[in-house]
């Protein structure tokens, strides 16, 4: 039989994905999980594979294409039953030889118009029993057409006739996903109230030439990447109640331990010792102090997260990933560099693994590298805060009765205020500060 | 205007077309005297005497015979069976005498005769094995026989009048856990309801309930339930089981697309069995789902023990479980 490849979900936010390289094409033959073709989501490019052994169909979505999780991809023939996955009264009965002979030569005929799901698993069965006498198998246009609608009941299929409604644009609401009445009858009302693709654009009739004018300057189309980040700030913003606030940090301590240990860190490691490796350290700490600011706001209750994962922005191309370090207060600051590494130089080559982001309680950014000093991050979703280091500055501070010259961070949180107030912030911050403030170059690294 | 209950209703009608039609006689056992067990008849043998409201013997087939004698004979009577329960000595006069007379006397004899009973049961009727039956179901069968359910004292008033003014035979059944359960705005003014016409009780666009008698009240309850979750049913009272109101139920059905037929009597073979079928063949194309029915389960009667009762009867809770269940497909 044939079946119809469905875009997969492939990340546990993810919605949908464009088409990247088709890997196969109608007409070959592959294996189980054998890869037909390359899919990008927001942040990962991933193959999907094929469901079960069979033969390539009809391509249903072409390179580029933007498909919600579920839409169909292909069609793939020839699939061996394991089992009936329709609903109906019972096992379809045998079918004479004279029958099963015009079935297999006029599929179209047998099952086109009617598409009922005994007339469909009749033309099914006289397929697989032909299939045995080496005759090439023909999908059943029902089962793309039809067969995936479910059963069409009397009154949906003449509201869709009067209408002219294409049956397999309607999202069914019934019963095992049966379009009913109801939902032709929304449908149509949502073709109504929507505007039409190519209409004039509404504006003063006098001036038509004013607002179909293009806007000076040049257009850069989104990237999937670019889509995730934009509706993820937005929905990000509508959800938490963002609050902001920051310390100073003297990062003395950590600028002499770095100067002391960087060389034969790099011989040990290989690794280049940086200030994020211990703002990743100091981070796991203070969220262990703070249990908090390591949570999710759900409608009952506030959950805390077990696991510290560590998420990181690494800026990428045109966009931003954030990677996670998992379990990251396991980790010495040696680890973590290690750690942190492995995944920041996976993300800026673009092979970003499923695993690598997702699961993040937590997300530091380590804005300092780019030059500012002050941030006001938007939050991961669904994460209680995100923390900026910003840049290393030299400043003069008052030391003791005088002034010195100590290279000063900011540290600057954006919290979701439903979860934590301003005092746990602060605490939360006091403790990454007191953290970064105690390391000095007797401090283990490993 | 006042408000009266459903028995008193039935006696207003009686006393009204008795005061109104000499014709006109009542006859059934305690209904003189006593005024009826439930009083139905109250009041009716002191203001018309015992020659037109009559103390029969317990015999239901005299009964039912006399009053189609009566009725050959230029009468219009009443004949009540006490309860439902106790119709089955009866029925061969009805069924084969009665129902026939008009037609195997081609026009020249006919029976306008109205068999009225309490019928129904109910967790708080304690009706048990004997004083709780829907037999309609058996009647409705019948052709040269009428058989009426009101379910409210308007509709008993108006349908009683119509029946009494009804040139055939009319059966009444009138359900007993209404009688004083019920209470209602009533005309004292003479005011007729057609028989073999239904009334749709609560518009709806999604589904269509037909049901009749008490059940109409219960599935009320349930469809007000589903309006909560945007589900707007129908409910239609039928009023009449035969003839049914095949016009009603075709363009409400048409309309809906889903139909759920709901009865107190047992399922099996009972009205809802006719409904659908003509549902099913008048509004195939029209249909969004199957042709369902609820009613009276697969027991031979109602238990006396209230909690077992609770079991037995349909109630607002199945009905709406059962509309859900259509509304999901």
């Amino acid at each position: 039989m044939a079946i119809t490849v469905k875009m997969p979900q492939l990340g546990e936010s993810v919605t949908e994905g464009t088409i990247g390289t088709w890997l196969v094409q109608p007409g070959q033959q592959v294996e189980r999980f054998e890869s037909l073709v390359e899919v990008i989501t927001d942040k990962v490019t991933a193959e999907v594979p094929a469901p079960a052994a069979g033969t390539v169909g009809k391509i249903l979505a072409t390179e580029g294409q933007r498909l919600s999780v579920g839409e169909p991809i292909c069609i793939l023939e020839g699939v061996a039953e394991e089992g009936s996955d329709e609903p109906g009264p019972g096992e379809p009965e045998a079918v004479p030889d004279e029958l099963s002979s015009a079935l297999a030569d006029g599929p179209e005929e047998a099952g086109a118009e009617s598409g009922s799901p005994a007339e469909v698993r009749k033309a099914e069965t006289a397929k697989a029993a032909k299939s045995t006498a080496a005759r090439p198998v023909v999908a059943a246009p029902t089962d793309s057409a039809n067969g995936s609608a479910g059963f069409i009941s009397p009154a949906v299929r003449a509201l869709a006739g009067e209408q002219s409604v294409d049956i397999t644009q309607v999202r069914g609401t019934g019963f095992q996903g049966r379009i009913t009445k109801r939902d032709v009858l929304l449908f149509l009302e949502a073709g109504k109230t929507a505007p039409p693709k190519n209409a004039p654009s509404a504006g003063p009739v006098a001036h038509p030439a004013v607002s179909e004018a293009p806007l000076p300057g040049s257009r850069i189309p989104h990237s999937p990447m670019r889509r995730a980040i934009a509706e993820h700030m937005v929905r990000s913003l509508q959800t938490s109640p963002h609050a902001w606030t920051m310390v100073e940090v003297d990062m003395s301590g950590v600028a002499a331990a770095r100067a002391a240990h960087r060389s034969e860190f790099r011989a040990a490691t290989g690794i280049d010792l940086t200030f994020l490796h211990f703002g990743l350290k100091s981070t796991c700490l203070a969220l262990r102090a703070v249990p908090t600011m390591n949570a999710i706001f759900e409608e009952e209750a506030i959950q805390l997260m077990t696991e510290i994962n560590l998420g990181l922005a690494v800026a990428v191309g045109d966009g931003l990933i954030v990677p996670v370090v998992r379990g990251a207060d396991q980790y010495s600051v040696a680890g973590l560099a290690q750690a942190a590494g492995a995944l920041i130089e996976r993300a800026r080559l673009g092979k970003a693994r499923r695993e690598d982001l997702e699961g993040g309680t937590f997300t530091l950014n380590n804005a300092g590298a780019l030059g500012t000093v002050m941030s006001q991050a938007i939050i991961n979703q669904p994460q209680a805060g995100i923390l900026v280091m910003d840049s290393v500055v030299r400043r003069p501070v008052v030391v003791g009765d005088g002034i010195a010259i100590r290279p000063i961070m900011n540290l600057c949180l954006s919290f979701d205020h439903r979860i934590n107030d301003g005092a746990a912030a602060a605490r939360f911050l006091g403790a990454v500060k007191s953290s970064l403030e105690a390391v000095t170059p007797n401090s283990d690294l490993f | 205007m006042p408000e009266i209950t459903y028995v008193e209703a039935v006696r207003d009608a009686l006393r009204d077309e008795m005061r109104r039609d000499d014709r006109v006689i009542v006859m059934g056992e305690d209904v003189g005297v006593k005024g009826g067990v439930f009083g139905a008849t109250a009041g009716l043998f002191q203001e018309f005497g015992e020659e037109r409201v009559i103390d029969s013997p317990l015999a239901e087939a005299a009964i039912v015979g006399v009053a189609i004698g009566c009725a050959l004979a230029g009468l219009r009577p009443v004949a009540e069976i006490q309860f439902l329960d106790f119709i089955p000595p009866a029925m061969d006069q009805l069924i084969s005498e009665a129902a026939k007379i008009r037609y195997r006397s081609n026009n020249d004899w006919s029976c306008p005769m109205v068999v009225r009973a309490p019928c129904g049961g109910g967790v708080h009727v304690h009706g048990a094995l004997y004083h709780s039956q829907m037999l309609e179901a058996l009647f409705a069968h019948v052709p040269g026989l009428k058989v009426v359910l009101p379910s409210n004292p308007y509709d008993a008033k108006g349908l009683l009048l119509a029946a009494l003014r009804d040139p055939d035979p009319v059966c009444f059944f009138e359900h007993k856990g209404l009688y004083r359960s019920m209470r209602q705005e009533v005309p004292d003014e003479e005011y007729l309801v057609p028989i073999g016409k239904g009334q749709i009780v609560r518009p709806g666009r999604d589904i269509s309930c037909f049901t009749y008698g008490a059940t109409v009240h219960e599935a009320v309850i349930a469809a007000e339930s589903l309006g909560h979750d945007g589900i707007e049913v129908e409910v239609v009272d039928l009023r009449t089981v035969r003839p049914l109101d095949r016009e009603l139920i075709v363009e409400s059905a048409t309309r809906t697309g889903k139909v759920l037929v709901a009865h107190e009597a047992n399922l099996a073979v009972g009205v809802g069995a006719e409904v659908a079928a003509l549902v099913a063949e008048e509004c195939f194309e029209s249909l969004d789902g199957p042709v369902m029915r609820i009613g009276g389960p697969e027991i031979p009667a109602i238990p006396f023990a209230e909690s077992l009762a609770e079991v037995y009867c349909l109630g607002p809770q199945k009905i709406e479980t059962k509309l859900r269940e259509l509304a999901a497909y």
